[in-house]
Parts: structure tokens; C-alpha cells; sequence
């Protein structure tokens, strides 16, 4: 009964292609697929600029959006009707091109942005039976087409022709580049641990039960600091606060997209949410379990749902973090991700190799935490010496 | 040939011919990524999935980023003004065809080819990692070792200047 509820869209779409000739099938669930994946997860874009309003407006003691429901009706439902004016305005403002602009590459920049953030969906199981493409090697895929965003950055920030677009696209860049090594090599060690790239294969690794509580990688010493420092890199990775010098308003504007205006801001914008659930997905299958409910009394409920509250959880995390950190400054975030995410990093993949090869009792959890911890205050207390934290000293203009 | 062979044969090359013949040199390299994508569309083809997606990770995601920061940090973004032929094109289609012929020749009549096709490894990704550790675990180290000792070079070309630098700023703040 909850098994066929759960597989309720994998036997929709058997069902669906088993009326078409044998030649069409592979084509028209693969066109299915793609719908799929472009429907929900902009509409989960839409639902998310609302909640993330709604929750900044909450954290900061003001109301936030709450009059837009339904069309034409007196429905508010609490303002989450307004994803439909924003998606409207921004499809009917006037789309403006700077004179000293590339146009070629401006016109450009947002598709180059969009495509490489929906190949990742390909990979990503989003519950039992539901990967759209199962590739042995998953894992590199979604690393390899998030390797592309790099180059769209840079087009719209060189192509804008402003010194403020530049500047943004360069520490994009820079912070791009930097986060994606902890990034990798924190998700080396679920790769080293289950032996398989293919995502599904990590999924199943963690789909066992020991009293009732799930196998999940985030349960494990190793996994645990894999995870925060994957938290931390996807953050980063997505330009969130406190990481958002790309784009920080109060310093250069908007970042790369400056010079953006209309459907085309809008497309750079969903852009950025789908990275970001993109991410969050890769995080949730590498560490959280995936569609794996955490304990096994729940295991009726189905799988997409586990993944889709996970996910809205995390971005639920994601917009508390934006509505209580204040951004990093330059030097802090480089110093960061290479003197003390890097570190870590590489000390956890000793970890996850210790975990591997020692026997499964008490023993590994206190050696492998015993290690970690140690790192964590040796890295910390090297950083922090360096740092000369005293009093602030301010200085006014006379 | 199948379809999709010969559009990603025909972006490949329309890749690598503007990346020859534009004059930004911006332009330039986002071609080069072009072709790169493309080569790596041709080696998901023959079922590379490893070195498909490697293709993409290394060149499309960090070589190309390389170029450009490259130009962008050498020179302005700006074309230059002279046509990309120069006066010797007829010499260099000349020679560039002679070693062309020259390279042909020596490949076809190479010992080292075997003349029939081999019949397909399964190249699996799993393949390839034991392949990287065990039977080509020395390559794998010095080319480790080489790269770790081009970066610490790289770091510390740049540590120099920023260290007086920073002596001038300090002896400013004081």
C-alpha cells in the first residue's frame, strides 16, 4: 500500500509511455523527466523567494509579503501569491543592454548559467527508483557540469563592460574556485567509505537500520565534519550569506549581474536558487541519507518526501544563517577556506581511511573522533594566534 | 556516422576554428570552452565516462577560468586593431600542412599503433581507479609531486612582492 505510493510517479510514467510505440519510449520519458525537473524545482524556487522574505522579515521584526494570494479572489494565503506578480514584473520590464556591452556574450551568460545547474538534476535520486540518469559516476558529473557556472560568471561580469560587474565576477571566481576543493574533498570520503561515484549506490549504502536509527554518513565522526565542512563549501558554493561578497549590495551593487535587468536578472536569479538546491540535494545525499527516512517507524512515509523536506529544511537553515550572519571580508573568507576548511578537509579523508580499515566497535569512534577533534583545536588555535584578536580600535574621519 | 557524432564533430571544430580566428582574445578562450565541451560530449560517446566528465572538470572548469584570468590580468579586454592574418599566412598554412603530412605519415606507419581495432575495455570508473593505484601509482605520485612543487614556486613568487607590500603598509599605519 505505502510501497505504491511511493513509487506513485515511477508507475505514472510507466504507465504513460507503455501507450507510445517502442521507439518513442526512451525519448518521450526522457522529454517527461525533463519537465519534471523543470517544473518542480522552479516551483520550489517560487515558494522559497517568498519564505525567505517571509522568514527575513520575521527575523528582523517586520511582516514581510502578505497580501498577494490567489488572483482575483480575497484568498491570501498569507502572501505566498506573490511569486506570481514578482515572475510577471520581471517578465514585462524593459530588458537593458549596456552601449559598451558584448552583446553576444551578454545575451549569453544567463542560458550558460541555467543549463549547467539543470544537468545537475540528472543525477541527483530524489527518491526510491526516481535518479533520472543513473551514471556509474554520478558524483563527478554533478561536479563536472557545477565546473561550468564558473564560466557564466565570468561572461556576464567581463561582458557587462562595469567596473562593478568585473569586480564581482572576480571574486566569484576566486570564491568559487577556493570552495570547490573542501567542497570535493569532503565528499571524497563517502566515496572512499561506499566505493561507488554512483549516487544511488551512496543512498543505498545508507538505507540500513540499527535500533530503529538510520546508517546515515552525518551519524559518523567522519561524516559529521564532512558534512559541516560540505555545509559550509555549499554555501559558499551558492553565494549565500555570510559568502555573499559576489554580489554584496552595500560594496558593488549586484555583483556580475549589475548590468542585468528584466527576464534575464530573473533567469540569473533562479540560477542561483537551483545551484543552491542543486547543492543542497548532493549534501543530503551524501550525508543525510537521501530519501532515507532517519528511523525506521517512519519508513512508510515516501521517499520524495523525506527529500523534499530535507531539502526544505536545509534551505530553512540556509535563510536563518542569511538573517543572522554579517558578511565576511575578503581576506577572512580566503583564509578560511585555505588554512582551515582545507586542512580539515584533508585530515578527515585520514579519517574516513582509518574508519574504513578498523575494525566496526567503539574503538574507531574514539580514535577517529579523538583525531578530529584534536585537528579541530590545533587548526583553530593556529588561526586564531595569527589573528592578534584585541580590542577594536575604531577610527572616525576629522 | 551517428547524428549526434557529427553535431558535436561539427560544434568541436566550429570551437577550435573561432578560438583561432576571433580577435577578442576573450572570445578566444569562451570558444576554447566550447571545443573543450565538445571533445568531452565525444568521450561521453565512446562511453569515457570518466575522462568525459574529468574533460569538463579540468579544462571547461579551471583551464578556461585560467585563460581568461590570464588575459584579463595581462592586458586589456580591448581587440586589437590589426587583422588576425598576418602578412606570412600563406607560409604558415604551408608549413602547418607539412607537419601535418609529416606527423600523419609517422603515426600510420608507426610499430607502435596496432593495426586492427582492439576490442573495447570496459572502462568503468572503478577500472580506472584501480588502474590509478595500483599499476600507475608512480606516474600518479611524481605528477602529484610536480604539481604540489609548481604551486609552492607559484606561491612563492607571489609572497615575495606581497611582503614588502605589506612592510610599507604597516610602517604607514605606525
Amino acid at each position: 500500500m505505502f510501497d505504491k505510493f511511493d513509487q506513485i510517479f515511477v508507475t505514472a510514467l510507466h504507465w504513460l509511455v507503455s501507450f507510445l510505440p517502442e521507439g518513442l519510449r526512451p525519448f518521450v520519458s526522457a522529454l517527461i523527466c525533463i519537465a519534471f525537473v523543470m517544473s518542480v524545482f522552479p516551483g520550489v524556487f517560487a515558494l522559497t523567494t517568498v519564505l525567505e522574505r517571509k522568514i527575513l522579515g520575521r527575523i528582523q521584526n517586520r511582516y514581510g509579503p502578505n497580501r498577494v494570494g490567489i488572483p482575483f479572489t480575497k484568498i491570501r494565503l498569507c502572501g505566498f501569491g506573490q511569486f506570481i506578480p514578482d515572475g510577471i514584473k520581471s517578465l514585462t520590464k524593459e530588458d537593458i543592454v549596456p552601449r559598451a556591452a558584448d552583446k553576444v556574450v551578454h545575451f549569453l551568460a544567463p542560458v550558460v548559467m541555467l543549463v549547467p545547474v539543470l544537468l545537475a538534476y540528472a543525477v541527483l535520486p530524489f527518491g526510491k527508483h526516481m535518479t533520472i540518469t543513473d551514471y556509474d559516476a554520478g558524483l563527478l558529473f554533478f561536479f563536472a557540469v557545477g565546473g561550468a557556472v564558473e564560466v557564466s560568471v565570468f561572461m556576464a561580469g567581463w561582458s557587462s563592460r562595469n567596473k562593478y560587474s568585473l569586480l564581482g565576477a572576480m571574486r566569484a571566481i576566486a570564491q568559487m574556485v577556493s570552495y570547490e576543493i573542501p567542497l570535493i574533498l569532503s565528499a571524497v570520503t563517502v566515496v572512499m567509505v561506499v566505493g561507488s561515484l554512483n549516487l544511488s549506490e551512496i543512498v543505498k549504502h545508507q538505507n540500513n537500520y540499527t535500533f530503529g536509527i538510520a546508517h546515515w554518513h552525518v551519524f559518523t565522526p567522519w561524516g559529521l565534519v564532512g558534512f559541516i565542512l560540505f555545509f559550509i563549501a555549499s554555501l559558499a558554493e551558492s553565494n549565500r550569506t555570510p559568502f555573499d561578497l559576489p554580489e554584496a549590495e552595500s560594496e558593488i551593487i549586484a555583483g556580475y549581474f549589475t548590468e542585468y535587468s528584466g527576464f534575464k536578472f530573473a533567469l540569473f536569479f533562479l540560477g542561483e536558487y537551483l545551484g543552491m538546491f542543486a547543492i543542497i540535494g548532493l549534501g543530503i545525499t551524501l550525508f543525510l541519507g537521501g530519501w532515507t527516512s532517519p528511523v525506521s517507524f517512519l519508513t512508510w512515509i515516501p521517499s520524495y518526501l523525506w527529500f523534499l523536506s530535507k531539502l526544505m529544511t536545509i534551505v530553512f537553515v540556509f535563510i536563518w544563517i542569511r538573517g543572522t550572519l554579517p558578511r565576511l571580508r575578503m581576506d577572512q573568507l580566503m583564509n578560511f577556506a585555505w588554512k582551515f576548511m582545507l586542512p580539515l578537509a584533508l585530515i578527515n579523508i585520514l579519517v574516513a581511511g582509518i574508519w574504513h580499515y578498523m575494525a566496526a566497535d567503539w574503538p574507531r569512534w574514539l580514535v577517529c573522533s579523538a583525531i578530529i577533534f584534536g585537528a579541530y583545536a590545533i587548526l583553530g588555535r593556529g588561526l586564531m594566534q595569527n589573528q592578534n584578536f584585541g580590542k577594536r580600535i575604531y577610527r572616525y574621519a576629522e | 556516422m551517428p547524428p549526434f557524432f557529427i553535431i558535436t564533430g561539427i560544434v568541436t571544430l566550429l570551437g577550435a576554428a573561432f578560438a583561432m580566428s576571433l580577435r577578442n582574445l576573450v572570445h578566444c578562450a569562451l570558444a576554447m570552452a566550447v571545443a573543450f565541451s565538445g571533445i568531452a560530449a565525444l568521450y561521453l560517446q565512446l562511453d569515457a565516462q570518466f575522462v568525459g566528465f574529468a574533460e569538463i572538470l579540468v579544462y571547461v572548469g579551471a583551464i578556461a577560468i585560467l585563460i581568461v584570468f590570464a588575459i584579463l590580468l595581462t592586458r586589456s579586454g580591448e581587440a586589437p586593431e590589426k587583422s588576425v592574418l598576418t602578412s606570412g599566412w600563406m607560409a604558415g598554412i604551408a608549413v602547418s600542412a607539412m607537419v601535418f603530412t609529416m606527423l600523419g605519415w609517422a603515426v600510420l606507419n608507426s610499430s607502435a599503433i596496432p593495426k586492427e581495432t582492439p576490442p573495447a575495455p570496459v572502462a568503468t570508473v572503478k577500472n580506472v581507479g584501480d588502474a590509478l593505484m595500483t599499476k600507475f601509482v608512480l606516474p600518479l605520485e611524481i605528477i602529484g609531486l610536480v604539481l604540489t612543487a609548481a604551486m609552492i614556486g607559484a606561491v612563492i613568487i607571489a609572497l615575495k612582492e606581497d611582503s614588502q607590500k605589506s612592510k610599507s603598509e604597516d610602517g604607514g599605519q605606525q
